[in-house]
């Protein structure tokens, strides 16, 4: 099933003029998918995220999530429950000063009985992994388990499609593998649609599938290896190779027979096939 | 000028139930002229060490030089030290607040230098805007935050360099830029480095950033500095990096594997040192390399001559 269509959407900050942050974009997202979003600082993509749960509507064009006009204020409510969005700084998404109450913040809102709300509390706290902290303070946590929390707080409202606006992008190495553990397994074990805004190109490569965001369009789209294989027009829009894409590109270009690699155990692995062809 | 840390100690909330000590005793030397890296994952004193060098966190235990500075001595002039080692926050582009780029700008020098005419100080607003490649007749007028992310954080830069610091002390200056902006930022600490900014010290996370940028670095670990010297030195010793849970960079992770099998290559742990030290090897070994080293081409005629010699 289409889980988010957008037909020629385009967005403007300001009424009066003609400068589109999304500029004519027209592609669907399959329920179940695990979709990057890559571009450069105002390419578009966390505008286009923001149509996604209407918290932005289009200026021209119309986005659709489960079947549902985004446009109509009337499903607003709905499209919120289905699709949760977690922001980059950790720290501007806590509402309250224990670990479980801020969880049960989402259901609360959207008037989940009592009984239900532990459940999901208990739900979204298992789902990241944090059922230990439950009765801790947000502001001791660290980065990591922070973003954890704010997914779980987005989880207990259980939308289909959670959104990710560089969420990884404050926290150090390991609260970054954390929170892309935590969204894999939401992926693969209980079918959630991601859609995941990112500068770390490594990341994209986790994805099924990576969109490419240049001047408010959708200039790429295809499967992360499709996409960084084609480094000259990923130059254009100024994104850079994953580091093992990049030296496998260039020792390609140096007369090595190595084909692509994306990670540093298939670039040793290209690098000792190329040794032993001689 | 020379930094000098011995036994560094340093306790948050002491005397209290959530007392943690953050420093344990930590010795570092830093040289003038260096561009150094500082790594460590959350909580090993990293961040707590680098706001002891301008005294934003006050020495409680240890000792501490910066240049002819003594920071253990109370009568310290803890302004003037203040204005010569600049230090930048992480996502400085929050602490941005002033209504136009230009006044914000002149935030620092209003308080570091009371001394100087207007005319001075406006000068050096316009050399520091510069310095950080914004154009400034464009954004001098503007609110910061009009400016793009990149530029947001450039702008808060200048509000540091505008004293001219000696010393230029960075807390993940490129985290959260895409990879453009990050290369940019790197870009303006190497051009602000070796004039008047003597040393720059850059907190990172990023290993990659670390082995492209540093002249030497220190990993921190639970309130000790546990490694220290050239990135090339620290990534050799990766076992140990990874046992304190650290990441390497993607050179030394592929350099470790194929160590494993046999395959030694002799790097810096830089993209491009990496990629000619395997062309090197491939082409020693008899494969036909475009590389187009004269070294690397000699020794492959002499592996050449030498296998011919063997028949």
């Amino acid at each position: 099933m289409e889980a988010v269509k957008f037909e020629n959407v385009k967005f403007s900050y300001r009424e009066e003029e003609d400068e589109f942050a999304v500029n004519g974009v027209t592609l669907s997202i399959e329920e179940g998918q695990f979709v990057a979003v890559l571009g450069r600082n105002g390419s578009g993509k966390s505008t286009l995220a923001k149509m996604i749960n209407a918290l932005l509507v289009p200026t021209e064009g119309s986005v659709t999530v489960f079947g549902l006009d985004a446009s109509d204020p009337k499903n607003t409510f709905e499209i919120r429950k289905s699709a949760g969005m977690v922001f980059q700084n950790p720290d501007n998404q806590t509402v309250a000063s224990i670990v479980e109450d801020d969880v049960a913040f989402g259901p609360e809102n959207i008037g989940v009985p009592r009984e239900e709300i532990g459940k999901r509390i208990d739900f979204a706290l298992d789902a990241v992994g944090m059922q230990a902290y439950r009765h801790a303070t947000p502001s001791r946590l660290s980065g990591g388990q922070k973003q954890r929390i704010a997914i779980a707080g987005v989880l207990a409202v259980m939308p289909k499609i959670m959104i990710l606006d560089e969420s990884t992008a404050m926290l150090d190495p390991k609260g970054r593998r954390e929170v892309m553990d935590v969204i894999k397994k939401l992926n693969k074990e209980r079918g959630m649609t991601v859609i995941l805004i990112t500068h770390f190109m490594d990341e994209a490569l986790e994805a099924d599938r990576a969109i490419v965001m240049h001047r408010g369009e959708a200039v790429m789209d295809g499967t992360p290896e499709e996409i960084f294989s084609r480094a000259d027009e990923l130059e254009t829009y100024n994104l850079t190779l994953p580091r093992a894409a990049y030296i496998s590109k260039k020792l390609a270009e140096g007369g090595m027979p190595v084909k692509g690699a994306f990670n540093a155990e298939e670039l040793a692995e290209e690098i000792c096939a190329s040794l032993r062809k001689i | 000028m020379r930094i000098v840390a011995k036994d560094l100690t340093y306790t948050y909330n002491p005397k209290s139930p959530f007392a943690t000590q953050a420093l344990k005793g930590a010795d570092l030397v830093i040289e003038e002229g260096e561009f150094f890296g500082i790594i460590g994952h959350t909580g090993s004193g990293k961040s707590t060490f680098v706001q002891h060098l301008n005294a934003l966190i006050r020495l409680t235990g240890g000792s501490l030089t910066v240049g002819d500075y003594d920071l253990s001595d109370k009568k310290c002039k803890f302004l003037e030290l203040r204005s010569k080692v600049g230090m930048v926050f992480q996502y400085p582009e929050y602490q941005l607040f002033a209504e136009t780029v230009e006044k914000d700008v002149m935030f620092g020098l209003k308080n570091f230098c009371k001394g100087m005419s207007e005319e001075e100080k406006q000068k050096a607003v316009r050399e520091a805007i510069e310095t950080v490649d914004l154009d400034y007749e464009d954004v001098k007028d503007r609110s910061p935050f009009e400016l793009s992310g990149g530029q947001k954080r450039r702008a808060a830069i200048a509000g540091v360099i505008v004293t001219k610091p000696e010393v230029l002390i960075l807390d993940e200056p490129a985290a959260g830029l895409d990879p453009l902006g990050k290369q940019e930022i790197m870009q303006l600490l190497h051009s602000i480095h070796g004039g008047w900014c003597k040393t720059v010290i850059i907190v990172s996370h990023d290993m990659d950033e670390i082995a492209e940028n540093c002249t030497r670095a220190a990993v921190f670990s639970e309130g000790k500095v546990v490694m220290e010297g050239a990135p090339a030195e620290i990534f050799r010793r990766s076992d140990e990096l990874i046992a304190l849970g650290l990441d390497i960079p993607v050179t030394a992770k592929c350099a470790r594997i194929l160590k494993e099998r046999g395959i030694e290559i002799d790097t810096d742990f830089t993209c491009d040192d990496f990629i000619s030290k395997v062309l090197a090897l491939y082409a020693r070994s008899g494969g036909v390399s475009k590389a187009d080293t004269g070294a690397a081409r000699a020794e492959k005629a002499d592996a050449q001559g030498g296998a011919g010699d063997a028949q």
